[in-house]
């Protein structure tokens, strides 16, 4: 995930180009593929009771495809927008950003309209005395003007449509942190980590409707989004050689290690007690909403193996194999969105047709399918339209450069 | 484990042949309830022939209608416990108010053990929060207070989460309560009665049809039936595992 130079040791240049450095050969295929990876991890999770979902890494470690996710993001937004901030000056980079972010609430409330229809035709069909308690879920839709506003406001969030609030207020905060980080870039990379350390310190959060607070603490996500958009600006060529250590490999894999058999005493309990007390007393509650330090650390452990088994130059990069992934990748706001989509009607066909486990196989198959063809067919478009990424003569396309949704 | 499991079953056959076709669709997630920890105040209260049970819970330890009290599980495990320890009083109460976080309940918890003193508290909880979206971190510290207030009134503690409840999963996210529930179990040695695999179980296996849309109760009724009966079985257990301590569990 990490771009890796072919030769190691070139600071200067790292500092004085990071941009023109990080891409040697065009765009980082594997920044892509990985993205592309976690937008169908996410979907699979986003199935509820889905079998298919055993295979994400949630299952196997601390962090998630969140973690990936919103990491290629800032990496992918830093490159894109610190070009932009480079080339065009402050004023319009930061225009650039605040309208991605607006495409992206907007996408979001589009998804909000989709939600509320198939709630409410759910909650029209839904009837039975064991789930009284459960019905109650329902109720909001008496309200809808409040429903409606706080959605509005991003305050209500139903399940599974907290990413792209959190995508929002990331970005909407981007444009000064760029700016930092064209400058002073290990001064930007401690602010993000300040206010991560603050967030904890202070319980920062936004409040969320009807109660509650967001599910995924903006405050303290922003750490893998300011970390991966440090990266992203030369970060990884200073980090490099010790990432592509020994020693931080075996870190790695012993980490990796030691979170597979905790997460395996979550699966089988009666071998938690082999987890010490001391152990378990400090390492839980492992806390999604407000990024753990385990979850990021796994997902470093996790990048550090990535980035030292697949080189940027990888040949296998290019074969047909991760094409649909790859795809998926490029285009990452619109497939996020149609991943939300596809697994509330992936859902709703389980209720509604059959929830046996060649239907779950099916639904998770054809979500993916539908991903990769609509991913297919973005870029059959912008291709048309003359706006290929390879294209150098139209100015940086947030999709295709990475996007950052 | 196994040797429990034997006794447990030499138990319910010995319980009538009437309700052996009760107990087969129950039995189907019997795999699920596990007595991970002893229940020592319970063990104690039934050695002295007279066990109360306190249930803790929001809506879904309730059923609705005529005569839905007498079908719900609260009472259907009055019931088994009755036949299971028959030289025992057993009495099961109900604390149960719709829409009751964890919070709330913990607000409750010392004016229901002013009024008795149960050996068992049935703490049914996680549905409310998960609808209303409170902080997971806030249900997670009222596990814990709760447990401690428990705790200190000398009371056992049996947690039972979120029914499964096929047509709004993708609408009540659930998960992260599921999960502060089983580390808060884990951390404090609580039982955790996993409601929420055993009726996915049973979805799974066909034993009930719990995406029907309907009005008639019977599918309701014989779900609690069967959540009485493994309730005591996982009680009965626990309960068991005090005299000869915890040989085959770790």
């Amino acid at each position: 995930m990490l771009p890796q130079r072919a030769q190691t040791g070139a600071a200067a240049a790292a500092e004085s180009g990071a941009v023109a450095a990080a891409v040697p050969g065009g765009r980082d295929l594997r920044l892509d593929l990985f993205r592309g990876l976690a937008l169908w991890l996410i979907f699979l999770d986003h199935i509820p009771s889905n079998i298919v979902s055993w295979i994400t890494i949630r299952n196997y470690g601390f962090s998630d495809a969140t973690e990936i996710f919103v990491f290629i993001s800032g990496y992918t937004a830093a490159f894109v927008y610190g070009r932009a901030m480079r080339e065009r000056g402050v004023i319009v980079a930061s225009a650039r950003v605040l309208k991605r972010a607006w495409q992206v609430y907007v996408a979001h409330i589009f998804l909000f309209a989709v939600y509320m229809a198939e709630i409410s035709y759910i909650s029209t069909s839904f009837e039975n005395p064991l789930y009284g308690e459960e019905a109650g879920i329902f109720d909001f839709l008496r309200q809808p003007d409040v429903a409606l506003v706080q959605a509005l406001l991003l305050k209500f969030k139903p399940a599974n449509m907290d990413i792209l609030p959190l995508y929002i207020m990331l970005l909407a905060a981007f444009p000064p942190y760029i700016w930092l980080l064209l400058r002073r870039p290990t001064l930007a990379l401690a602010a993000s980590v300040t206010v991560y350390i603050l967030s904890w310190q202070f319980d920062w959060n936004l409040p969320a409707y009807p109660s509650g607070q967001w599910t995924f603490n903006p405050f303290a996500w922003q750490l893998m989004f300011g970390f991966g958009a440090w990266c992203g600006l030369g970060g990884a060529e200073r980090i490099g050689s010790f990432i592509r250590s020994r020693v931080a490999v075996g870190l790695s894999v012993a980490y990796l290690l030691f979170a597979l058999a905790i997460v395996m005493t979550w699966y089988f309990p009666h071998y938690s007690h082999y987890v010490p007390q001391w152990l378990a007393d400090w390492m839980y509650p492992i806390d999604k909403t407000n990024l753990d330090v385990l979850r990021f650390a796994h997902f470093l452990a996790l990048a550090t193996l990535t980035v030292r088994f697949i080189p940027r130059d990888w040949p296998g990069l290019k074969n047909n194999l991760f094409r649909p992934a790859i795809l998926c990748g490029q285009h990452s706001l619109e497939i996020f969105c149609l991943g939300v989509f596809l697994a509330f009607a992936a859902h709703f066909v389980m209720v509604e047709v059959s929830d046996g486990v060649v239907m779950q196989i099916a639904v998770s198959l054809f979500g993916i399918a539908a991903m990769v063809a609509t991913a297919a067919l973005i870029t059959w478009y912008k291709k048309i339209e003359g706006r290929s990424p390879g294209s150098r003569s139209s100015p940086p396309d947030a999709d295709l450069a990475g996007g950052e949704a | 484990m196994r040797a429990t499991f034997i006794a447990l079953i030499g138990t319910m056959l010995g319980v009538g042949t009437a309700l052996a076709e009760d107990n087969s669709a129950c039995a189907v997630a019997q795999s699920l309830v596990h007595a991970d920890f002893a229940l020592p105040h319970v063990a104690n209260a039934i050695h002295e022939q007279r066990l109360e049970i306190a249930v803790v819970g929001s809506g879904s330890s309730a059923l609705g209608g005529p005569g839905g009290q007498s079908k719900a599980y609260p009472a259907r495990l009055e019931a088994v416990l009755a036949e299971r320890l028959p030289n025992v009083a057993v009495k099961v109460l109900t604390y149960i108010k719709p829409r009751q976080t964890a919070a709330d309940m913990v607000k409750e918890f010392d004016s229901i053990l002013a009024d008795l003193k149960p050996a068992l508290v049935i703490w049914q909880t996680g549905t409310a929060d998960a609808m209303r979206g409170v902080d997971p971190e806030e249900f997670r510290g009222a596990l814990n207070e709760g447990v401690e207030t428990l705790r200190a009134k000398q009371a056992d503690i049996l947690f039972m989460n979120m029914q499964y409840s096929p047509r709004t999963e993708s609408v009540i996210a659930a998960g992260s309560y599921e999960e502060a529930m089983r580390f808060v179990a884990l951390q404090y040695e609580v039982l955790l009665f996993d409601r929420f695999a055993i009726m996915r179980h049973w979805s799974e296996m066909g034993t009930f049809d719990l995406f029907a849309t309907t009005k008639k109760t019977d599918t309701a009724e014989h779900v609690h039936d069967c959540l009485g009966r493994l309730l005591a079985d996982l009680i009965v257990e626990a309960a068991g595992m005090v005299e000869a301590p915890a040989k085959e569990v770790h």
